[in-house]
């Protein structure tokens, strides 16, 4: 069996530590918002879950056709690794962002485009998982997902694009311009406590993918000693 | 004496005479035409597809009417949404069938075996795809606008319609393959199909309402670009992964 590489172990504690930085930044160190008041702070974990959720679905598409390409399981195992950790990232985004949304807009949630399109994607990298768990052959298996993952992260942009339309003959514009305004009116200490927060959350990232990968590649030998048993 | 005999038999003695290593490839038009039409008249010597699709939109419609209570004021409004999701499910059911068809009676590998490129057969299957759901779709409107005293039998809603209906058959035709290789087949397409096809959907909804509704046409060219810009990328998309869903 593999050592832990040093680096890793590095990043684990890095990622330890960058997550209580932010976590001071965005409770205690960033200003409290003058409208919205204390709720606002989930602001910081919002957008740094939202940012590498959408980060990771980008690079699983991109392994996927990198796996159509070379046909090797690594770019399967990245893209796996990819889309797990992300898909956990992009629903942590939504369970905060309705954390955010019951006080400013009074209700858990509404159907705007970005909520609309986060539901729908999420459900597409479900479906995801649904899909590889009914295939056997790891070959076909990879191949498919790979197919799917592109699919997906072509058709969730589109989605977002398709569904703007539906707001204009729905007059409430909450959302976009509310987010728009915020960061707009970022003070310094705002800017810090945000951008940290999107660091952090990358660094953790990068780390919990590199867990993940590390686990398919044992998960694959498993299975390879199991095949070598039943033999 | 043998080559006269084959050249008496075999009225093609081009053909005869090529390398053995040439194999005859028809082209990619009339293969994927050959395809259509095998699917086509399986279908109508049985109608076992298009009847189930049909018998089911009707069941759907008749349960939105109770559902929606579909008097003349939600009517408006909701039109284009009931048909399209009728149009959506009954198009996976036609879609499940028509894959598992060739799945069961390992008709799948005797396509895969016929000298033509892969993607005749996707092509192939997708239009005969997108057939099946315009027959069900052309019958279902005329049924719809008496039932319920509005005219959707117009040349701009059909339009929509069958951009609409391209891009599910495309996507649909792809994810079909690929849910008929799974454990868990069937039950499987529509979850995958769904979340992927969604601005084709939505796009379609939001374009037919439009017409309905006598909105300007500069309203409805929006949704309508979307749905064409769908199409073409789905039907790209679709062409050059195909390949990898159908490898052995």
């Amino acid at each position: 069996m593999q050592n832990k590489p040093v680096l890793l172990t590095i990043l684990d504690a890095a990622s330890i530590i960058v997550l209580g930085i932010a976590t001071y930044l965005a409770l205690v160190f960033a200003p409290t918002e003058a409208v919205m008041g204390q709720v606002q702070r989930v602001f910081y974990f919002h957008i740094g879950t939202a940012w590498v959720g959408l980060l990771g679905f980008v690079i699983a598409a991109v392994a996927g056709v990198a796996y159509l390409i070379t046909k090797d399981s690594r770019w399967d195992r990245f893209e796996v690794a990819a889309v797990e950790v992300s898909t956990v990232f992009f629903f942590i985004t939504i369970v905060l962002g309705s954390i955010w949304a019951r006080p400013a807009w009074n209700t858990w949630w509404t159907w705007d485009p970005r909520l609309t399109t986060a539901a729908i994607t999420e459900l597409i990298y479900i479906a995801y998982f649904m899909l590889r768990k009914g295939i056997e052959d790891p070959e076909k298996r990879a191949r498919f997902g790979a197919v799917y993952t592109l699919l997906g992260g072509i058709s969730a942009p589109i989605t977002f694009m398709v569904i703007r339309l539906f707001r204009t003959i729905h007059p409430i514009v909450i959302g976009s311009a509310n987010a728009n305004q915020e960061k707009m009116s970022m003070t310094g200490d705002m800017k810090i406590a945000f951008f940290f927060g999107l660091f952090a959350f990358t660094v953790i990232f990068i780390d919990l993918i590199w867990h993940r990968i590390r686990l398919g590649s044992l998960e694959e030998k498993v299975e390879q000693l199991k095949l070598k048993v039943s033999m | 004496m043998m080559d006269k005999k084959t050249a008496t038999i075999d009225s093609r003695p081009q053909t005869m005479n090529r390398p053995s290593s040439i194999v005859h490839r028809p082209s990619f038009v009339k293969a994927t035409l050959a395809i259509v039409q095998k699917d086509l008249s399986a279908e109508f010597r049985s109608f076992e597809l298009i009847s189930a699709m049909l018998v089911f939109s009707l069941l759907v419609i008749i349960i939105f009417n109770f559902a929606l209570e579909l008097d003349i004021k939600v009517r408006e409004s909701v039109t284009s949404g009931v048909l399209w999701t009728t149009f959506a499910f009954a198009g996976t059911l036609g879609l499940n069938r028509s894959m598992s068809v060739e799945k069961d009676r390992g008709c799948m590998d005797g396509l895969l075996l016929a000298p033509v490129d892969r993607s005749v057969i996707y092509f192939g299957k997708a239009i005969s795809n997108l057939i099946f759901m315009l027959i069900v779709e052309v019958i279902v409107l005329p049924v719809y606008s008496m039932l319920y005293n509005v005219n959707l039998f117009r040349l701009d809603l059909l339009g929509v319609i069958l951009l609409g209906s391209i891009g599910y058959a495309a996507v649909g035709t792809l994810l079909s393959t690929m849910s008929a290789q799974t454990r868990t087949r069937e039950v499987l397409l529509p979850i995958l199909l769904f979340p992927v096809a969604m601005p084709v959907l939505l796009a379609s909804v939001k374009a037919c309402n439009g017409l309905l509704t006598g909105a300007e046409f500069s309203e409805v060219l929006t949704p309508l670009n979307l749905l064409i810009v769908y199409d073409v990328i789905f039907i790209a998309i679709a062409f050059m992964v195909f390949d990898f869903v159908v490898e052995e």
